[in-house]
């Protein structure tokens, strides 16, 4: 491998966390566009915060950008038409919550009013990503605007998160590939705005061809790629700032604290693409993937398509009992429904056969896997304990509030134990208990 | 096509390891040492195991019958008390004595507390300890096994020396599994291979009595070869329910295992002090587990 020198080391070594399989069979396969959509139901709440409010009603007719909601106070993002058409009202479902009702005409109108952005300030930056709509698109869904709006803080490390842990996904991957330009550029753009000394784009070991067309094409000495070990959860945004930097962030303070500011690649290709052509965040590029799915594929697809239409298009195989994720294998959301709909912040739809399933467990056997696989180094078995004997006092003491739900406790436990599933009970029963 | 799927939890993938898995584990890497002991020993040390590992599984099984609770013999861990008990036990033992002794591990020290990862001492430690409380006896007699003759000691506390080759290869009086050091050591390594156990329990331990042992001038291959010492620290002390779960724990827990074996060895009433030692410090593992809580990942003070 060439340009060596601009290659950096981890400087932190997170010691717990996971070996998964990889399981990328996607990274090498052409994304393909889904156009064939006849209504999407786009969600008001894609993001972390207040969810946006409506700005259009029954019969209105939108084009592809069109404003259909918008940013309802500080923490929240505006909500744009995926497809052009007519509106057809606001319904509700289990996972997405209230969605604007749009049917497609199927030509793809763009919105007439869209126009590019000319950034100057970090004002402007904020401002460009509140109008983009851009959430946090490697899952969280935080805003984007709020994000970049570091105030008075000190920011020396923009970090760029390619490091993409979790199996199967391959999207950020293909970004990388595909719309490198747009990436480059997207960094160079937020660095030299916010007047941040140094870029680090992370990417995990097993995306060598990533890593290489990095450092073949990228000429800046400020912006420096860093090759992670792959190990689950690296791309979780504490693990990573720590491998980053070496810094670790505190309970309950944010990256920009540490002096850190973490985006994923694909949000800050977006966040160019948005501010060069004025297409705000319609579209979303996902893996399809999993044991069920006939013909795994990178597809984008227009914000607010139902699953059924992409499962659809992939094809899935058997007549046995399925588990379609929104996400990952190991954090993404189970769906009780095929009609619920792509959301800005997923990255992929895992399927998985239910007959890949282990059997029954046991009772906590206390191996204490779960305790040294943990990248928060709490203690999952102790705090289940706490939670089944309704020692709820005991949970502060515990640290439970410093889970990041990552899966590891309960990907490792011999036992079976929904471990994960306890934590976020355990934090639930704790914050209650607080705000008493 | 809703009808299909089902809704859980994340994470949606799980590692192949099983309770079961572990268990399996543990018993093979007994085999090495229960396989010699028996050709040691002879017919009664296989009829002392089969018959502590039948009480074992017999009585779990009817406990959970007459409770209505699910069966938990898939487990394994019933046969891993039952072969551990047999091991811990001479050949000379009377059968229905070693049945009393698994139906008491079983029964009273892991059902009594809610079974399986709730117990708070090793049952097959307990089991040994009742036993030689109550039939102190038939417990201390055991099998020259070169010239077959019935002794009552051990190389700890026998006057005849013992050499170290034989300590270590198992050529000696002892109980059935005990006897091998170098069998239990293959066992032992087995484990940490495939990661079922971490060696720091049983280096923590073993080292403090060899180091001990040498400061005080006894031999060395008798202290650390001649009696129970391989078998408990490699197989009773790494037991996870009954011991510590951070490696500093595991750590201050082996220390104090070799310490209070060391301690009643030399000064207690008592020929081997393996077994109470391990029964003393599993005692103390809340506390332990308590003082060794690891601050969490960027944690602050409140």
């Amino acid at each position: 491998m060439e340009h060596k020198e601009k290659l950096l080391r981890p400087k932190g070594n997170i010691s717990r966390g996971v070996l998964l399989p990889h399981l990328k069979k996607t990274a090498e396969y052409e994304t393909v566009v889904l156009k064939d959509v006849a209504e999407v139901r786009i969600p008001l709440s894609q993001h972390i915060g207040t969810p946006a409010e409506p700005i259009v009603k029954k019969g209105d007719k939108v084009f592809v950008g069109t404003l259909i909601a918008r940013a309802n106070g500080y923490v929240s993002a505006g909500v744009h038409s995926s497809v052009s058409g007519t509106v057809k009202g606001v319904e509700e479902n289990a996972n997405n919550g209230k969605c604007i009702l749009i049917e497609s005409d199927g030509a793809y109108e763009t919105e007439p009013s869209l126009k590019t952005r000319e950034v100057k300030t970090a004002k402007d930056l904020s401002l460009a990503a509140a109008e983009c709509g851009l959430v946090g698109l490697g899952g969280a869904g935080f805003p984007t605007s709020v994000k970049l709006d570091v105030k008075d803080k000190q920011i020396d490390t923009l970090i760029i998160n390619a490091a993409e842990c979790e199996p199967y996904i391959t999207v950020d991957y293909r970004e990388c590939m595909d719309n490198f330009d747009d990436v480059l550029k997207g960094v160079t753009l937020v660095k030299n705005i916010l007047k941040i000394p140094e870029a680090i784009i992370c990417v995990e070991s097993n995306k060598q061809k990533a890593i290489e067309k990095l450092l073949e094409t990228v000429a800046d000495d400020t912006i420096k790629i860093m090759m992670l070990p792959t190990k689950y959860p690296q791309g979780a945004e504490k693990v990573l700032i720590y491998s980053a930097t070496g810094k670790k962030v505190p309970l309950g303070k944010l990256p920009s604290d540490v002096g850190c500011i973490v985006m994923n690649v694909t949000s800050v290709a977006t966040l160019y693409r948005f501010i060069t052509t004025g297409m705000p965040l319609v579209s979303k590029s996902l893996t399809v993937d999993g044991t069920a799915v006939a013909e795994p594929k990178n597809v984008i697809v227009p914000i607010g398509t139902p699953i059924k239409d992409l499962l659809e298009f992939v094809g899935v195989e058997g007549e046995v009992g399925l588990e379609i994720m929104m996400g990952g294998p190991m954090m993404g959301v189970a769906v009780a429904d095929i009609n619920s709909v792509i959301e800005k912040r997923n990255n992929a739809i895992t399927v998985l056969k239910t007959e890949d399933k282990q059997a029954e467990g046991t009772h906590c056997i206390r191996c204490g896997r779960c305790a040294n696989v943990c990248p928060m180094q709490i203690f999952p078995l102790e705090i289940e304990r706490a939670v089944k004997n309704g020692r709820t006092e005991k949970l502060k003491e515990l640290n439970v509030e410093y889970c990041i739900e990552c899966g590891c406790c309960s990907f490792v436990c011999p036992a079976k134990i929904p471990l994960t599933a306890d934590m976020r009970v355990a934090k639930q029963i704790l914050r209650r208990e607080t705000a008493k | 096509m809703n009808e299909r799927l089902k809704v859980t939890f994340a994470p949606h993938l799980r590692h192949p390891d099983t309770t079961k898995g572990i268990m399996l584990d543990v018993i093979i890497a007994l085999l090495p040492a229960s396989a010699f002991g028996c050709i040691l020993f002879g017919i009664r040390a296989f009829a002392v195991l089969v018959t502590c590992v039948t009480a074992a599984v017999l009585s779990e099984f009817i406990w959970n019958k007459i409770l209505k609770k699910p069966n938990t013999l898939g487990d394994l861990s019933a046969i891993v008390t039952g072969l551990l008990l047999g091991l811990n036990l001479s050949s000379e033992t009377p059968l229905w004595m070693a049945a009393v002794g698994s139906i008491f591990a079983i029964i009273i020290v892991k059902q009594l507390f809610g079974g399986i990862g709730c117990n708070i001492v090793n049952p097959a430690i307990t089991a040994r300890v009742m036993m030689l409380v109550s039939f102190s006896g038939a417990m201390t007699k055991f099998i020259e096994p070169v010239s077959d003759a019935v002794c009552s000691a051990t190389p700890l506390v026998s006057t005849e020396a013992v050499s170290a080759k034989n300590l270590f290869f198992g050529m000696h009086s002892g109980c059935i599994g005990e006897t091998s050091s170098f069998l239990l050591l293959v066992g032992g390594i087995y484990l940490v291979i495939r990661r079922v156990i971490s060696p720091v329990i049983p280096v923590c331990f073993i080292g403090t009595v060899a180091i001990l042992s040498l400061i005080s001038g006894e031999s060395l291959a008798v202290s650390v070869f001649g009696g129970g010492l391989m078998l408990g620290a490699i197989f009773m002390a790494t037991d996870y329910t009954t011991t510590p779960t951070t490696t500093l724990g595991k750590a201050v827990f082996g220390l104090g295992c070799g310490l209070f074996t060391f301690l009643i060895r030399q000064f207690g009433s008592l020929p081997e002090g393996v077994s109470y030692s391990i029964l003393i410090m599993n005692i103390l593992v809340p506390y332990i587990d308590k003082l060794t809580l690891r601050k969490p990942f960027g944690y602050i003070k409140q």
